[in-house]
């Protein structure tokens, strides 16, 4: 914090300070509008492609041979189905741990170190969740499932909300928790009566935003879920999905697969941004 | 019942992280048997042969992630000091928001669109401006020669850097905003100029968990797969220059996962993918220290 003040008087001094502050603030401002030039980029091109390419079919076709006209309805259900198992399955585990660790052992070692590596897994490669359930479901079961694609996005969707119930619960002021407790009621009654109502925003917020990540994630499903040509409402085949068929169609030297690909980039954005703005709009009207 | 159920489900986040690593260990062992430590650094990658080595992909993973650091650190410390120091309070939230939204874009649409409409900008216009200027010079020009295909390691960094942008921005944004109002005014007090006070009260303040973000993007970079996959050209041959087609530990097991024909070769990518958890751990560890670091000062002075 050296300001240099005796010397700031010399009128030289003065203005190179003040053109210092000038460049620095407009290199501030031109690094924003970089970004935002970039987003603009971005999300232009895929809507642009992506309404150009939209149609009824895309809603009432399979995804079709190479050649052949289609649309995504096999890819859009198989993904529907898999997110649904991945919250299914994710959140109810994802609450129960994030509430032991703000109610039971908040304050404690091991709460500590379950934070810490749950924090890991929240910027953890997708593509190692990917591989781990190619080894634990993949591989024991023997062939690519939908059900293995829910497991990888359960384990996606876990630290999210492991993390937003632990930290909303543990907004909760703790008069709350002592006038239950002073009631006689038992703890698991003070938690599921009163804490988890009280973080109910909170909470869901938290799952809005692990379904929103989990709806445009594709590294997880490449070796879990795979993908199918076909209809299929059996989770336990090989299941069509919207991020595998982007990634297949848009490497594929065929123009009528690219613009399918466009499609589902687009409604697989829409979706997702919706979600996650929804989700930080809630959050934002409880603060 | 409820406690032990709460507990269970606790346990399982960190028993996730375990087995995930012993899994991918246990997968790759046999290739990291037969290759040993020649592994990492042998650029020799031949499913044909039943030779894998890691080290193109290695190499690949380590510059694309540095090009993106290169381009993401400047751009993201200028976002946060423009959404802390430089904007009118009311277009602040408007552009975190915005900014925020980047986030929120899948990462196989950044890949897509690199695809689609960066490779043709860059291999039209970018390389061979970037070849004509710089290609001649002594020592970089290397990096900068060859064919301008557009795909390729430099394009993939760009891609990078701008898809961490904005994680990197907001954990900057956050810890700028933890300097005591008091620190900052006092300094205005004295005469400083908004870029003074944030080179020399906001940042050093929070140098640590600066940092932190830092490395938290760099561990973004580090393990991003789709958005790489698309423009790196999964070749196998080492080459020097930025403008060739490379390949990266996410993206060779991306692209060659599925057609894997021999257990060696799986077990090969799977070691890889062991690597990469490694390597993105300690990174990820680093980073939450760091930023941990800040909080707890923050709660001893406050």
């Amino acid at each position: 914090m050296s300001v240099a003040v005796p010397a700031a008087h010399a009128p030289g001094l003065i203005r190179r300070r003040k053109i210092v502050n000038l460049i620095g603030l407009t290199f501030a401002a031109c690094a924003t509008l970089f970004g935002l030039f970039w987003l603009v980029w971005i999300l232009g091109t895929t809507l642009y492609f992506g309404f150009s390419a939209l149609s009824p079919k895309l809603f009432t076709q399979m995804t079709p041979a190479p050649g052949a006209s289609g649309g995504l309805l096999n890819a859009l259900f198989g993904s529907a189905v898999m997110i649904v198992i991945g919250v299914v399955t994710g959140t109810p585990v994802g609450v129960m741990a994030g509430t032991w660790l703000a109610e039971y052992r908040h304050g404690t070692p091991i709460a500590g170190i379950i934070r810490f590596v749950n924090d890991i897994l929240l910027s953890a490669p997708s593509i190692v969740i990917g591989l781990f359930v190619y080894e634990l479901v993949v591989r024991t079961s023997g062939h690519f499932s939908g059900y293995a694609g829910g497991i990888a996005l359960a384990l996606i969707l876990l630290p999210v909300v492991v993390r937003t119930s632990d930290e909303t619960l543990r907004l909760i002021p703790v008069s709350l928790r002592e006038a239950t407790l002073a009631l006689g009621a038992p703890r698991w009654r003070m938690v599921t009566a009163i804490l988890w109502p009280a973080a109910r925003t909170g909470i869901t917020t938290g799952i809005l935003l692990a379904v929103a990540r989990i709806s445009g994630e594709t590294a997880p499903l490449l070796f879990t879920a795979l993908n199918n040509q076909y209809w299929t409402a059996n989770p336990a085949n090989p299941m069509a999905n919207i991020p595998v068929v982007i990634f297949q169609y848009a490497l594929s030297p065929y123009e009528d697969w690219h613009s399918l690909a466009w499609a589902g980039a687009l409604i697989m954005t829409l979706l997702v941004l919706t979600t996650s703005v929804l989700a930080r709009a809630a959050l934002k009207g409880k603060r | 019942m409820f406690h032990a159920a709460a507990a269970s489900a606790a346990w399982l986040v960190l028993i996730v992280l375990g087995m995930a690593a012993l899994s991918m260990l246990w997968g790759g062992l046999p290739a990291l048997r037969r290759f040993g430590f020649g592994f990492i650094f042998s650029t020799d990658w031949n499913p044909v042969t039943r030779q894998f080595g890691a080290g193109v992909a290695i190499y690949g993973t380590l510059v694309s992630s540095a090009i993106a650091m290169l381009l993401a650190v400047p751009v993201s410390f200028g976002i946060a000091v423009f959404l802390t120091e430089v904007a009118p309070a009311r277009v602040r939230p408007v552009v975190a928001a915005a900014i925020e939204l980047l986030a929120g874009v899948p990462s196989i649409i950044y890949g897509m669109w690199g695809l689609f409409v960066f490779v043709p900008v860059m291999s039209d216009t970018i390389e061979p401006w970037l070849t004509s200027s710089l290609g001649a010079l002594p020592l970089v020009g290397p990096l900068f020669s060859g064919p301008p295909l557009g795909i390729g390691m430099l394009t993939a960094g760009i891609i990078l850097g701008i898809m961490i942008i904005p994680f990197i921005s907001s954990v900057m944004r956050d810890v700028f905003m933890l300097v005591p109002p008091q620190l900052r005014e006092a300094s205005f007090a004295l005469g400083a100029t908004r870029w003074e006070v944030v080179r020399k009260v906001v940042l050093p303040y929070t140098r640590t968990a600066v940092v932190g973000g830092v490395f938290l993007g760099l561990g973004r970079a580090l393990g991003e797969t789709m958005a790489v996959t698309f423009v790196l050209g999964n070749a196998h041959d080492f080459s020097l220059s930025l403008l060739m087609p490379g390949n990266s530990i996410s993206a060779a097991i991306a692209n060659e996962f599925t057609e894997a024909d021999s257990d060696l070769y799986l077990s090969a990518l799977i070691a890889l993918g062991f690597l990469l958890f490694v390597v993105t751990f300690i990174v990820l560890a680093a980073a939450k220290l760091m930023l941990l670091r800040l909080a707890r000062r923050d709660g001893r002075t406050s």
